[in-house]
């Protein structure tokens, strides 16, 4: 869905713009220019300036290589930070892929009351990750929450204060993640699975194939261009998390939860170590970048060509 | 592409038809209701927590419905609980969440839709140059960009105003906005444009007497798209508002999780639901729309 809606390649755009020329298009156009080339290209030139400069308190321009990068990567806290992250989105875009591609298959068994279930399903991405994070904290308080209706049950050896847990804290931004994400995820995915052609589905079971043959073997390659961008999407959403962070654990117990957004912020307004921080700015910008440049180029840059399912 | 985004879902399940009973089938109905329950759980706890009192909370099971309901807890976050030695509940921050939210709705609607209609029927040098930067940059962390704006903003006197935080809304919420506004207006015949150059209309007239009310669909989406994350917003909230004009977000985040006093677990929900409330009404009241709002603003966040 985000991809249809997004969707609409340059080259749409280029067959009707070679019609219509008219000088107003450039004074129209500067508004957004500006901020394209003030507050998009200007700050991250900026940003990545300050990371070789030895600012500290306030930026200054004397350039310092790359000595903010090896204090960086020989921080304890960044490298905890950096592996915190990786784990975090491995887990987070793995079980949402899995959880929305099973509930958009499940949809799509013509169910009952399905409007509601997919209501249900995708009210979460309206939350802010604020409020998402308050409940989810509440929900697994170690007093109070789930452990305590464990022990009421009866099941007083299990554990389930994880949100105090440094192994397992980060578990708990995962499941308030996910819980967020994975509605979007079966949107997309059910926007796709109806697309493809119900007739497949007669000629599999023509040819004696079983169900879950059918969905692991012909749907899901069909869904290909929409996995992709769930994943990205998934990705981008992964390596942004900190208000989740903020609001649930703020990056306790010790360091069990700490991301490199986190770090930023912290190095930019309370530990006032700007160069510091504009290296870990720059390193998260060209992780993103390799993921972001080549997409949009692909979506909106390159010429459409047919595709299966679309 | 303008057909398949007006249908979110498409038009009917294309899956295999059910065998009419059978253990498949209620596993299948297992697995939505499951899966419901964990939607819905999180909502259900804070709607039940809030109308508990404090005893009620301490002694009993997190799940249990309230004994006695009482909105008690909702008047206090309202308008007495504390972040820090402030004691003016969560309003203060409802009420500079909407002064925030209004504008910041408005300014980058009728920037992103006239930006869109320039971007669909014109020629423009460089105009993709300018749409590619805009699109990377909605997808990049905001922690990139947010130490220069504040140094910037400080300099021309906008960094902790009103003025300040709603520029910051429109830059960033432009690129989405833009490119929902450009892949509506692709959608349209070229013929209407020219049709109207002949009756005489020039650039800005065409879009505001021929654009706009064809777009009013699209508006509407895009309302609730920048409105739903303006005010979920919290990190440029948190920078660039400044002391006196702290959004929601950024004040129930102290309250719940301010160290000073004892935890009121029914006091912090209500809070938490106030917060939620607005884009819980717009998306159970809209229903469709937002679907298709946060599908197309889903690269934000």
């Amino acid at each position: 869905m985000a991809q249809q809606a997004m969707e609409g390649t340059l080259e749409q755009g280029r067959r009707q713009m070679t019609e219509l020329r008219n000088w107003a298009v450039y004074v129209a156009l500067l508004p957004a220019a500006l901020i394209a080339i003030l507050a998009y290209v200007g700050t991250v030139i900026w940003t990545v300036w300050i990371s070789f400069t030895s600012s500290k308190l306030v930026p200054v321009n004397a350039f310092a290589g790359t000595m903010q990068y090896q204090r960086l990567f020989a921080d304890a806290k960044w490298q905890i930070s950096i592996s915190n992250l990786f784990f975090y989105c491995s887990i987070f875009i793995v079980v949402s892929l899995v959880l929305g591609f099973l509930l958009a298959v499940a949809l799509d068994q013509r169910v009952k009351a399905e409007g509601a279930f997919r209501t249900l399903f995708l009210y979460p991405q309206g939350m802010s990750f604020i409020v998402t994070g308050l409940v989810w904290q509440w929900i697994m308080n170690p007093t109070l929450g789930l452990q305590r209706v464990a022990i009421d049950l009866g099941f007083a050896g299990v554990k389930l204060d994880w949100i105090i847990d440094p192994d397992l804290a980060i578990l708990v931004l995962v499941m308030a993640g996910t819980w967020q994400a994975s509605g979007l995820v079966m949107a997309l995915l059910l926007a796709g699975l109806r697309g493809i052609d119900p007739q497949l589905w007669s000629a599999a079971q023509l040819e004696g194939v079983p169900r879950w043959r059918y969905y692991l073997h012909i749907v899901l390659p069909q869904l290909k261009p929409m996995l992709i961008t769930a994943t990205i999407l998934l990705t981008l959403a992964g390596v942004k998390v900190y208000e989740l962070v903020i609001a649930m654990t703020n990056g306790g117990p010790g360091m069990a939860t700490e991301v490199p957004t986190k770090y930023i912020m912290e190095y930019l307004f309370r530990r006032a170590n700007v160069g510091l921080a504009m290296s870990a700015a720059t390193v998260l910008l060209i992780t993103v970048s390799a993921i972001v440049v080549p997409y949009v180029y692909v979506q909106y840059f390159r010429k459409p060509k047919p595709r299966a399912g679309a | 592409m303008s057909e398949a985004s007006t249908v979110p879902m498409g038009e009917g399940p294309s899956g295999p038809a059910p065998a009419r009973r059978g253990i498949g089938r209620i596993g299948l109905y297992i697995f939505l209701v499951g899966a419901g329950l964990f939607f819905a759980l999180p909502l259900y706890v804070m709607i039940i927590t809030s109308l508990k009192g404090m005893p009620e909370i301490r002694v009993g099971n997190i799940f249990a419905l309230p004994q006695a309901p009482s909105l008690d807890a909702w008047s206090k976050a309202w308008s007495s609980a504390c972040t820090g030695l402030n004691c003016d509940g969560v309003s203060v921050g409802f009420w500079n969440s909407v002064r925030i939210l209004i504008p910041s709705v408005i300014l980058p609607i009728a920037l992103a839709a006239w930006t869109g209609y320039a971007l669909s029927f014109w020629k423009a040098r460089g105009a993709e140059v300018i749409f590619g930067i805009l699109l990377v940059g909605a997808f990049i962390p905001y922690q990139v960009f947010l130490y220069p704006m504040v140094r910037a903003f400080s300099s021309v006197g906008l960094f902790g105003t009103l003025p300040g935080i709603v520029l910051v809304h429109t830059i960033f919420g432009l690129p989405i906005l833009t490119l929902m506004f450009r892949n509506f207006f692709i959608g349209l015949p070229i013929d209407l444009v020219k049709a109207a150059r002949i009756d005489g209309a020039n650039f800005a007239q065409i879009f505001i007497f021929v654009m706009l009310p064809l777009a009013v669909p699209i508006i509407v989406v895009a309302v609730i798209m920048q409105a739903t994350s303006v005010w979920n917003d919290f990190l440029f909230g948190q920078v660039f508002a400044g002391p006196d004009n702290l959004p929601m977000t950024v004040q129930l985040n102290n309250v719940v999780n301010s160290t000073l006093g004892e935890k009121e677990y029914n006091v912090n929900m209500a809070a938490t639901m106030i917060t939620a409330l607005l884009p819980l009404a717009v998306y159970f009241l809209s229903g469709r729309w937002f679907v298709r709002g946060i599908a197309a603003g889903a690269v934000k966040g």
